[in-house]
């Protein structure tokens, strides 16, 4: 029979600035099964300390350029959290994305990045140059 | 050219914003003041998420936030002049503001100050060494990369771990640039726990707490930064300098509210007020960062509308608070918001504790209220309800905060 071994992490939530201190005690096999959790606020805070244990999620947040804009760039985010592990190879796309003005708040800069399931999108509108 | 209105807004920020929709809906005239040719303030620029959370109950970014207001403010008669900086306020309720077309007079009845904070800077700190190019503050740092495409730095070290310090640890780490350290003087982080987690220890970037900057070094451009532990007093432990070879050094290290151009108006140093975010010039309200520095822009904004409802009720004749009680800082706080309250109306208490506590009991006597807070630190701001009370006798209310066991 395989040993289960059973860990403590202190976990912070970043769902929300309340950034609630989570302790949870996990049994890290194939599957990992939470044995405890303590210090969440509220269900949400669940849901990240399961997740933070298999596969950290973040937003992305950055700039992109703009060709012909009133100002040469436009900031972006995906629209969902993507996974932590991705973040330099998503940063390396975005850092030669191009965007042609005007540009308008929502708009999807890059569908379904890295196949992640998360668009980007902008999160400012920019007019074209007069 | 002269204009007349109810309510002036100083500062198109997320308070002013938010202010001049109040005063708006509250049926003032509205002429809000912007000295940017866009709305919006440090918004723009703060392009990471965690925004409207309270406010709009959606995680937004610093512009999605900003245009948000903005289309607000679209559907209604305010008018806004941006690219317009305020030189004077007088007594007689008069500005004075200078645009690309002149100088301009204003008339109005209220004033809404909501001109946000500064970046305290590096030569605040008094820290010996040469004075070269490569520090920055990291709003300056922020607005070079977010805004202007401009690579600051190579290799940085930051100074000071409050929220914008390690938002913009992240985002130099991310691009590309090498953020060999965060150095903070306090043996706690400056910022919200959140930030440390996903702006630091997401990336691995070292949190030195308890250490400060002894010295800069460099030839034109810095080269060398020498920190050092500190103890308790913050005295310098001898034996423990590091020297971290950087080309930037980023300052994180507090803002101060700007007051300007008001001078008659009681402040320490931000403007105190009262919990309608009155000044003690009875015509002029103030709120957000010009008042005390808030954790989030979603405080600032809702103390905007505050001030906006109350400078329009006031122009018309409809708000005289009849009673002022004070508020007084106990034992162990540091910061506290408003300083008077209209017991007629509700109150939104903000504080910051002096200290770290482990478990905290939070109190405002006389009235009875009692809040428990787990690990309270002075970086993160508690908030306290207050209903509206009646009692003509009460002159002054304490708050204080001790450890419980």
């Amino acid at each position: 029979m395989n040993s289960v071994e059973y860990k403590k992490k202190k976990i912070v939530c970043t769902n929300c600035p309340l950034g609630c201190k989570i302790n949870v005690v996990y049994a890290d096999a194939d599957e990992i099964e939470i044995v405890e959790v303590k210090g969440n606020r509220c269900k949400r805070g669940l849901e990240f300390v399961k997740q933070e244990i298999t596969d950290p999620l973040r937003v992305v947040v950055t700039s992109v350029k703009v060709e012909d804009g009133e100002i040469s760039m436009a900031s972006v985010r995906s629209d969902k959290p993507v996974p932590l592990r991705l973040m330099q190879d998503i940063m390396k796309i975005l850092k030669e994305t191009k965007v042609k003005a005007p540009v308008k708040r929502g708009d999807v800069v890059i569908q379904n990045i890295l196949d992640t399931g998360s668009d980007i999108i902008a999160t400012r509108s920019v007019n074209r140059k007069k | 050219m002269k204009y007349e209105t109810d309510v002036v807004v100083l500062g198109g920020g997320g308070g002013g914003m938010a202010a001049a929709k109040a005063a708006d809906k509250n049926g003032a005239n509205v002429i809000l003041i912007e000295r940017e040719e866009e709305n919006g303030g440090v918004l723009n620029q703060c392009i990471h998420n965690g925004f409207g959370i309270h406010y709009y109950r959606k995680d937004l970014t610093g512009p999605e936030f900003k245009e948000t207001l903005q289309e607000e403010l679209a559907n209604t008669n305010i008018k806004i002049l941006n690219s317009a900086f305020v030189l004077n306020v007088n007594k007689d309720k008069q500005l004075t503001f200078v645009n690309h077309k002149g100088i301009h007079e204003i008339k109005t009845k209220a004033l809404v100050m909501a001109t946000g904070a500064r970046e305290r800077h590096f030569n605040s700190l008094a820290v010996p060494g040469d004075r070269v190019a490569g520090i920055f503050t990291a709003g300056v740092a922020q607005k070079y990369i977010n805004l202007q495409n401009l690579k600051p730095a190579n290799s940085a070290l930051i100074v000071g771990s409050g929220d914008i310090g390690l938002i913009m640890a992240r985002r130099l780490h991310l691009e590309g640039i090498e953020v060999k350290g965060v150095v903070e003087i306090l043996p706690y982080p400056g910022g919200l726990e959140r930030n440390v987690q996903q702006c630091l220890r997401d990336y691995n970037i070292p949190l030195y707490l308890s250490h400060t900057v002894t010295r800069v070094e460099g030839n034109k451009r810095l080269s060398k930064v020498y920190v050092s532990q500190v103890d308790e007093n913050r005295q310098v432990i001898p034996n423990t300098e590091k020297v971290f070879n950087v080309d930037a050094l980023i300052t994180s290290v507090g803002l101060i509210p700007l007051t300007d151009p008001v001078k008659f108006v009681e402040t320490g140093p931000g403007f105190i007020t009262s919990n309608t975010n009155q000044t003690s010039e009875d015509w002029i309200f103030a709120a957000g960062n010009c008042t005390v520095v808030f954790d989030l822009v979603d405080y600032v904004s809702r103390e905007g509308e505050k001030a906006g409802k109350y400078a329009a009720l006031y122009s018309q004749n409809q708000y005289f608070p009849e009673q002022k009680v004070k508020v007084k800082k106990g034992k162990n706080i540091n910061i506290l918001h408003p300083m008077y309250i209209d017991p007629n109306e509700r109150t939104k208490l903000y504080l910051r504790v002096s200290k770290t506590f482990k478990r905290a009991e939070v109190t405002v006597e006389p009235l009875g209220i009692k809040m428990i807070e787990e690990e309270a630190r002075p970086s993160e701001m508690i908030e306290i309800s207050i209903k509206p009370f009646k009692d003509k006798n009460l002159k002054e209310i304490e708050v204080s905060a001790r450890e419980l066991g």
